[in-house]
């Protein structure tokens, strides 16, 4: 198999929905981190052999959001684009599927990305008249018009919104969250702490410069004042506004609050990922390589976002890794009571036992070498963003921090979970 | 005749004749004296064949129906009656199609344009393809002509007067949703479907079906009744204002239209035949053909095999001139690189292209997508990352030699050992910037015109180090950008700059004479050039004028002319030009109220009292300092021919298209007449205006410069 390089990833400022990017389309935002990693790589773009960029919440418009935005960033015509979705690890498996592409011979420069807004979700009509709608193409006359209105309700007139729900549990996942932090034994003021943990990173990398690598300007239409910086962190947060919130999902006694929560986020991502040898051939510079990866399910009633306790263990198990070999850990922050329900259980031993039929815990994951540049909860969360953030900082940590493998786990609705391991290039 | 020099096929299919139009041996059908009686031989056959029961007129050619008439050969016409002959030639055969008795359709793909369209016009149904290289276009006007196969008349009578006057006055295109909805085609369909909309609409017309056309309400009346007086005078109002009298093309075409709403059909078509001969052999049409000759000839200078690799262009300066070269060569589809001292100042540059992009959009010529294809191959940016990957840098920042030299030097720093780089200085001679290069033979000038996007000339400076490949390079990029190119060796002030500097330096001298403004300006425009030279002085601004007047006046003093110091003076002054309103005019009148006089200026001319000059010394004094210089360029070698120099002339500082550039207007006139006039503005005026030797040779022989 060939082996798998990351030559450079990068991402437009994350922006809370209803913000910088508001009158954006997922389209425009893929387009601008698309235009970006091309030009800032010195690759020939006709020699791109695929576009992947993952999405969750689709716009009907633009459904295979990937091939809109590589021509409307104007990449050549000839360069095949997709779409996938897998929740919150979509980009994940945008990246993972380009991986599958090159190791098999199949493909030597992958583009692979991902992308969301959730400033302009689509907003559906209800089913019922969803179906009058459908039928009214037949309308001959006025009458036929009246024949489909009838039956109608001035309640069906209003438009249904989207909300972040299971669709097999109906639980939002603020609730399966709950469930998670309360069934791992993960108290309120920890899941406050992490989150304030997290703010106070991020704002201290932004200030130092540590995101100056992976991010890149968003110039938004129609004046194109640049955006440079994320803005959902909040450094001057404090314990004790974030203990004064109230519960947002389990009312009145849970623990997931708006603050220990990611907020809704738009922003887009995207890597370039080579077969070592293609990146070694055109003089260009490797960063890490791509190493072992994996995916993992499991019950998404009461388990929803446990997706990393499995997917760490295994991915480490077939790498043939020690969590004391990793030097950077970069996990999805969906909720802090979900982030420490995993750390938990990967600390538990009857966890080990009952979930993974193995004799002891795996292990700490050290907080010192977790997330040290902020996660999902400070910087925001454009779901089908996330994952290609996770592995671009990853990287980048990798590089400064001088370490040499890195890990990043993510879980997503579903039940599902991933994780892959990363080690840096001797080259970078 | 040789079946291999036919310009028809024919191919039969269900009773409908094809007439496959496909000349031999060329990209684009021209329309030639040897089709007429090739196509008379066709139509015969097809009259006498009772199978055949109607005639669809198609090209062979991938992109274009017939592209217009041979000009070549109306100049090889050399007198009226052989002209006139041909045309009447041409005006029967397609006399002959609109009565003929089966039913002839046009099927047209690509470029139709002049005789192409006025055949189309003699057919009984048109259909056109909605692809974007379709488009229909009599340019005639612009060769100083009007369409003379009909087109006067059949188009006014399909379309209304006003659209037929707008179609004929500007030579523009038309496209074909608009075409459709004018009612200049029957029919629209897509390019693969042609050939079988044809074929039926051939059958059915051939059942006695006949289309049912209808001109728009507001077209109709104001072609059919009396309001048409009304379209018409207002037409001459505005051509009389537009050409000040100098294009005898234009009043002509209104009076043919008039002629075919009004008059009997032959009146009309004698009026049209007359005028279009005697048109041809006007100066002003000799010129303006010469002139096309000269911008298709210069594309020939382009050595396809000397071109180097050239996909990513940088850009230094986000500015007004910066952002311009950026949006045509986005245009010419390279990927730009915009740089300015920081992101913010670039993305201020690519707003504005992007939206200009973004009213095309809002007139419908362009969809969203497009524009956002287009914009994103510029990439605005405020360091030089990605300039791993230019092939060539065009810079234009500020008219410095230590500033020039230090962009070059960081831009040499990061891109590829093969990336050129381009000046767009329109003063500093290149040799100088390329003095701070480690790869000298890489660097040429790229001297842009402004604004860019409209202007259509782009002067290539090379210097003695200047590589072949590196030349070929930077045309193929001009020639993509969709600029005329010429080339001109490196010197002060190249070749345009360099013959501009001395007719501004004699406007300033008649105002320090004691001339007015306007009556300077008056007088220029009456002349045929767009625009006086002092409001071209405040649109380029005064600072600039100033800058390039020193620059070139060290050039002027080895001469021993001693140049106007007034730009310099309003300069200091705080004077730029249009740009901060304080100019040779003043632009910030309320409403919209038009430019007026800046009364101020002439404290630096002697005072407010004017006298009067007449407007005949003006032209001869600028005109004739403009023409000398050209000529000392040419004998300096400098310009490497006539032709570019005309051209330069022309599409860079708006010389009088139809007086045909600075050399055409030396052999019209004569080489000795020229020489005369010069000498007697020497002896009125002083040593600057000595005539060139290359004039005094040519006056001697009685040479051309065309030869």
């Amino acid at each position: 198999m060939k082996k798998t390089v990351l030559v450079d990833g990068c991402r437009i400022p994350f922006q809370r929905s209803g913000t910088g990017y508001r009158n954006l389309m997922a389209y425009d935002l893929a387009r601008i981190v698309l235009k970006s990693l091309l030009e800032r790589n010195a690759i020939d773009p006709a020699a791109i052999d695929r576009i992947i960029m993952g999405s969750v919440i689709q716009e009907v418009k633009t459904t295979n959001v990937a091939r809109e935005a590589a021509l409307g960033a104007g990449y050549p015509l000839s360069v095949p684009a997709y779409t996938v979705t897998m929740a919150c690890i979509s980009s994940n498996a945008a990246i993972t599927a380009g991986m599958d592409l090159i190791r098999t011979g199949q493909a030597d420069i992958v583009v692979a990305g991902g992308v969301e807004t959730m400033s302009d979700v689509p907003i559906r009509l209800r089913p019922k008249l969803r179906k009058k709608l459908v039928q009214s193409g037949r309308i001959k006359g006025i009458g036929d018009v009246l024949k489909i209105m009838k039956g109608l309700r001035p309640a069906d007139l209003l438009p249904e919104l989207p909300s972040i729900t299971e669709f097999s549990t109906r639980q939002t996942m603020g609730q399966s969250c709950d469930i998670l932090a309360a069934k791992f034994g993960v108290s309120r003021s920890e899941q406050d702490e992490y989150a304030l943990r997290s703010h106070q990173l991020a704002a201290q990398a932004a200030q130092n410069g540590l995101f100056s690598h992976e991010l890149v300007p968003a110039l938004v239409e129609p004046d194109f004042k640049p955006v440079t910086s994320d803005n959902g962190v909040r450094g001057d947060s404090t314990m004790e506004k974030l203990s004064s919130l109230r519960p947002a999902f389990v009312k009145p006694h849970g623990t997931v609050t708006a603050g220990n929560s990611s907020f809704l986020t738009d922003g887009a991502s995207a890597t370039l990922i080579m077969s070592e040898e293609k990146c070694l051939e055109l003089g260009l510079k490797p960063k890490a390589y791509l190493g072992q990866y994996t995916y993992v399910a499991q019950n998404p009633d009461e388990d929803l976002l446990l997706g990393p306790a499995l997917a760490i263990p295994k991915v480490m198990d077939a790498a043939g890794l020690d969590p004391a070999d990793i030097d950077v850990f970069e996990l999805h922050e969906a909720f802090a009571g979900q982030v420490l329900a995993v750390l938990n259980a990967l600390g538990s031993d009857s966890f080990a036992k009952d979930y993974l039929g193995k004799p002891a815990a795996f292990g700490a994951i050290p907080l010192d070498k977790m997330n040290t540049r902020g996660g999902s909860l400070s910087l925001g969360h454009p779901f089908g963003a996330t994952g290609a953030r996770l592995v671009t900082t990853a990287v980048n940590r990798l590089i400064d921090e001088d370490g040499e493998w890195g890990l990043v786990a993510a879980c997503a609705a579903g039940g599902l979970g991933h994780a892959i391991v990363l080690k840096r290039h001797p080259e970078a | 005749m040789d079946t291999k020099t036919n310009y028809l096929r024919k191919e039969i299919e269900g009773g409908i004749l094809f007439m496959i139009l496909d000349q031999p041996g060329e990209r684009m059908n021209v329309l030639g004296r040897e089709m007429i009686p090739e196509m008379h031989t066709l139509l015969d056959g097809i009259e006498a064949d009772p199978a055949i029961q109607a005639v669809v007129l198609i090209s062979g050619k991938p992109d274009n129906f017939i592209a217009g008439a041979d000009i070549k050969l109306f100049q090889s016409l050399d007198t009226p009656e052989a002209m006139e002959k041909f045309n009447r030639e041409g005006n029967t055969l397609l006399d002959r199609i609109e009565a003929f008795p089966k039913p002839v359709i046009a099927a047209m793909h690509g470029t139709t344009m002049g005789g192409g369209m006025e055949v189309a016009l003699a057919c009984h149904y048109r259909i056109g393809t909605d692809h974007k290289d379709t488009r229909f276009a009599l340019p005639e006007v612009k060769l100083g002509l009007l369409p003379g196969a009909g087109g006067t008349q059949r188009l006014p009578r399909l379309v209304g007067v006003p659209k037929a006057l707008d179609i004929m006055l500007t030579g523009k295109n038309v496209y074909p949703r608009q075409a459709l909805k004018m009612g200049l085609l029957d029919e629209m369909t897509h390019k693969y479907a042609l050939r079988t909309a044809a074929l039926n609409v051939a059958k059915k017309l051939a059942t006695g079906w006949k289309p049912k056309r209808k001109i728009a309400l507001m077209d109709r009346a104001l072609t059919q009744t009396f309001l048409r007086g009304i379209a018409l005078k207002k037409a001459r109002e505005t051509v009389e204002a537009k050409t000040l009298g100098n294009y005898p093309a234009p009043p002509k075409i209104i009076e043919a239209v008039e002629k075919a709403v009004t008059a009997s059909r032959r009146d009309g078509r004698e009026f049209e035949t007359r005028a279009f001969t005697s048109l041809v052999f006007t100066p002003q049409s000799r010129a303006l053909v010469n002139l096309f000759f000269a911008m298709t000839d210069s594309k020939k200078r382009l050595d396809k095999s000397l071109i180097g690799k050239a996909g990513t262009i940088g850009v230094l300066g986000a500015g007004l001139m910066g952002s311009g070269i950026a949006d045509v060569s986005a245009g010419g589809g390279y990927r730009v690189l915009l740089k300015d001292r920081d992101l913010e100042s670039a993305a201020k540059g690519y707003a504005g292209i992007w939206q200009e992009l973004d009213k095309k959009r809002g007139k419908r010529i362009i969809s969203p997508f497009e524009r956002d294809r287009t914009s994103s191959l510029i990439h605005p940016t405020g360091d030089y990352r990605g300039f791993e990957k230019a092939d060539l840098v065009i810079e234009a920042v500020f008219e410095d030699l230590d500033i020039k030299h230090k962009v070059l030097a960081e831009v040499e720093a990061v891109v590829p050992d093969h990336c050129i780089f381009a000046s767009n200085t329109s003063s500093l001679p290149i040799t100088d910037i390329a003095a701070g290069s480690k790869r000298p033979e890489l660097v040429l000038g790229m001297h842009y015109f402004s604004p860019v996007q409209k202007m259509p000339l782009l002067e290539i400076i090379k210097t003695k180090k200047t590589t072949d490949r590196a030349l070929h390079t930077a045309i193929e990029v001009g020639m993509k950008q969709g600029k005329t190119v010429i080339v001109v060796n490196d010197g002060p002030g190249f070749y345009t700059t360099r013959i501009l500097a001395p007719f501004m330096n004699e406007a300033m001298l008649l105002l320090e004479e004691g001339a007015a403004i306007d009556e300077i300006d008056k007088a220029m425009k009456k002349l045929g050039f767009p625009v006086g030279p002092l409001v071209l002085m405040d649109e380029v601004g005064i600072d600039v004028a100033a800058h390039v007047a020193g620059v070139m006046g060290a050039k002027f003093k080895d001469r021993g002319v001693e140049g106007s110091k007034a730009a310099e003076k309003l300069s200091e002054a705080g004077y730029a030009g249009r740009k901060n309103d304080k100019g040779f005019y003043t632009y910030s009148g309320k409403g919209g109220k038009k430019k007026e006089v800046n009364q101020d200026v002439y404290s630096f001319f002697g005072g407010p009292k004017r006298r009067p000059v007449t407007p005949a010394i003006i032209q001869e004094r600028l005109l004739m300092a403009m023409v000398n210089e050209a000529l000392l360029c040419l004998q300096d070698e400098i310009l490497l021919s006539p032709a570019d120099g005309d051209l330069g002339a022309i599409l860079g500082l708006g010389f009088p298209p139809f007086l045909g550039g600075p050399f055409r207007y030396i052999d019209r006139e004569g080489a000795s007449n020229i020489f005369t006039r010069l000498d007697k503005l020497e002896g009125q005026h002083g040593i600057r205006f000595k005539p060139a030797e290359i004039l005094a040779f040519m006056a001697k022989k009685s040479g051309q410069f065309y030869g």
